[in-house]
């Protein structure tokens, strides 16, 4: 079902993307975007410039006006709407900025949720051992203590903490491609260097590609490259001129 | 994890929303099986306000007249039976046994009837049961009664009180028989039948009453006291109606042929359980009525349901973006909230039995002092469970609209909250 070609070294690549919302100006115009395996790339924008469209796109949720995205080898517009989302269970970790965990399930429950949509994590995870094994090994790796947090209702911890626990989540299974949507927005700076060192680490071991989406140009320095929307988005007033 | 077990967790993080919304639901369910269950049974003891009767006999009338004024004691009879008559057919070779029945009398709003001890012994009601005496036996003097249930309870009265008869069926008498007081000999179990609100006498009473009037009012100039009227031949010359047990059953259509054809007077020979059911379809209407309005509780209730899970998909959008982002295909965000409603659903209709046979057991025996009806805790009939069934499919479509709004939602926010 997926179509692989020359393209697959890269992570992603976006070739003359364009997406409007129905009704709605043209949001996106991007005529050519890589980012290549195992890459740490920061993607910054302003509130508004289309960064979780984009972002919604990747994940194949949307689809683009015209144009291409192939992620891991793989063109998200030739597969179906339920390709797509074996898709993203099989291949991508999210974290988002907040309301990142399904309050009502624990620690470790929420780090095993991405397991019950994708065989294909379910199997790397086996081949490692247990899953309860890899989510409490993931936990510890993000400086959580399974035997004292792992049980706890995820909505009980600190923003800091959820925001690792969702890191885990993201992370459990291999997924080889990690977008992280502002997770840091509501960390302080220290916490915030913590974080990102805990997360770098954890996704160059499993060596997964990072796409991290923020307006806070500050962060630039961690990664290997960043991608300014303003400079890759062509439409106008979104784009260029912001 | 499991669908299932997601559910439960999401609904246990909103536990009292979720119990509030599933009793809502046990209460509309309770409210429509205890509609059914009290209408089956009313259907029931109406069934078998008298069992063990082969045919009921009285001047020619439309059966459900007939019935309604010699067992539901109800209006007057068109026109009396001879005693000639009645004793001819009680003669008939296929008739095992025959009970007359005289009415016209009352005490104290209460009919009186006028019948003979054979009365006791033949009388059925429900599944065939006998007539019992909670006290006292059957009369066996001219001026003993026998009082039905509810007589005794709303009265007072007990073995030996003195009680006096009214000419007529008004609640209050426009003539009392004062001077020939009757002996309250035995009182009857209640029954849930129109006994419990009769007097039973002798028949030779309702005569012995009677001996110095003529045309509905005493004789002037003419007294006879009780003593005396003893002496008088008490043999009716007319009663109201009588009912015939046959020897066999096959007989019951010979029987009610030769009746209906009778020569000396016009007859009718009715069987009891047909125009039971006859008249039962008459009340049937309000029967519908009632079960239509319970129906349309159980719709608010599911309307409840629909409410409380179209407030919380607001709040709950940040969740089903999770699941999205993780891999879930929008069919799945349907699923779930169709999950959340058949299980609200499944949870009040257990609820509701549960609050059903709580309330029966506390109110059976009020029902049955006040109203004469037997409410049984048997489990549930197959029509209950039928209307359970209809009302869990009916909680799933109604989760099916914010299932589908959720899924519209899942679609159009993809992994951000488009607002």
């Amino acid at each position: 079902m997926h179509t692989r070609d020359a393209s697959a070294d890269n992570a992603i690549q976006l070739e003359r993307l364009e997406f409007a919302w129905p009704r709605g100006a043209p949001l996106l115009d991007i005529e050519h975007l890589v980012v290549t395996r195992g890459e740490h790339v920061f993607l910054q924008g302003a509130s508004g410039s289309g960064k979780s469209t984009l972002l919604s796109l990747l994940g194949g949720v949307l689809l683009p006006g015209a144009g291409r995205i192939d992620v891991l080898g793989t063109d998200l517009t030739a597969l179906s709407s339920a390709q797509r989302d074996r898709f993203r269970a099989d291949h991508f970790g999210f974290v988002f900025q907040q309301f990142n965990l399904l309050p009502f399930l624990s620690v470790r429950e929420n780090v095993l949720l991405p397991l019950r949509f994708s065989a294909r994590r379910r199997a790397a995870v086996a081949r490692r051992g247990d899953a309860q094994g890899e989510a409490d090994r993931l936990l510890a790796a993000l400086d959580l203590d399974p035997a004292r947090h792992a049980r706890r209702a995820a909505g009980s911890l600190s923003v800091g903490q959820q925001q690792r626990v969702a890191a885990a989540r993201a992370l459990i299974g291999d997924p080889g491609l990690l977008v992280a949507d502002e997770p840091t927005s509501s960390l302080d700076a220290d916490a915030r260097a913590a974080f990102l060192a805990l997360l770098f680490g954890e996704c160059r071991r499993a060596r997964a590609s990072v796409v991290f989406v923020s307006h806070d140009g500050s962060l630039a320095a961690l990664f290997d490259r960043t991608i300014r929307l303003s400079v890759v988005n062509r439409v106008p007033g979104i784009g260029a001129s912001r | 994890m499991s669908l299932l077990s997601l559910t439960l967790k999401s609904l246990r993080n909103r536990l009292g929303t979720a119990l509030l919304t599933a009793f809502t639901i046990a209460l509309s369910i309770a409210l429509v099986l205890g509609v059914q269950r009290i209408r089956s049974e009313a259907r029931a003891s109406f069934a078998s306000t008298v069992s063990g009767t082969d045919l009921i006999v009285g001047a020619r009338s439309s059966p459900v007249g007939l019935l309604l004024y010699s067992v539901f004691h109800l209006g007057d009879a068109t026109n009396n039976v001879s005693w000639q008559s009645y004793r001819e057919i009680a003669a008939l070779p296929d008739v095992a046994w025959s009970v007359p029945i005289s009415l016209g009398d009352s005490h104290r709003g209460f009919r009186v009837m006028g019948t003979t001890p054979e009365f006791f012994a033949h009388y059925r009601y429900g599944a065939r049961h006998a007539l019992e005496f909670v006290a006292g036996k059957p009369f066996d003097d001219v001026y003993d009664a026998v009082l039905g249930a509810e007589v005794a309870r709303k009265l007072g009265y007990a073995i030996g009180t003195e009680i006096v008869l009214s000419h007529g069926t008004g609640r209050v008498g426009v003539a009392d028989h004062k001077d020939k007081p009757f002996r309250v000999v035995g009182i009857l179990a209640r029954t849930g039948t129109p006994i419990d609100s009769s007097v039973a006498v002798e028949l030779a009473g309702i005569e012995a009453i009677h001996v110095d009037w003529q045309s509905g009012t005493r004789i002037p100039g003419q007294t006879v006291s009780a003593a005396q009227a003893r002496q008088y031949d008490l043999t009716p010359k007319t009663i109201t109606a009588f009912l015939l047990g046959l020897k066999s059953r096959i007989a019951t259509f010979g029987v009610q042929r030769e009746i209906n054809d009778y020569e000396t007077e016009p007859l009718s020979a009715i069987l009891p359980g047909v125009a039971l059911q006859q008249l039962w379809s008459l009340v049937g209407l309000a029967e519908n009525a009632l079960l239509l309005i319970s129906a349309l509780v159980v719709l608010v209730g599911l309307a409840g349901m629909v409410t409380a899970l179209m407030t919380t998909l607001g709040e709950r959008r940040r969740e089903m973006a999770i699941l999205r982002a993780l891999g879930a295909h929008p069919r799945l965000v349907f699923g779930l909230l169709v999950l959340e409603a058949g299980l609200l659903t499944l949870l009040g209709a257990i609820g509701g039995v549960v609050l059903l046979y709580g309330v029966l057991a506390f109110s059976r025996g009020i029902v049955m002092d006040e109203f004469g009806l037997g409410l049984s805790l048997s489990l549930p009939s197959l029509l209950e469970w039928e209307l359970l069934a209809a009302v869990f499919i009916a909680g799933l479509v109604a989760g099916a609209i914010p299932a589908l709004f959720a899924y519209r939602r899942a679609l159009a926010d993809g992994l951000s909250l488009r607002t």
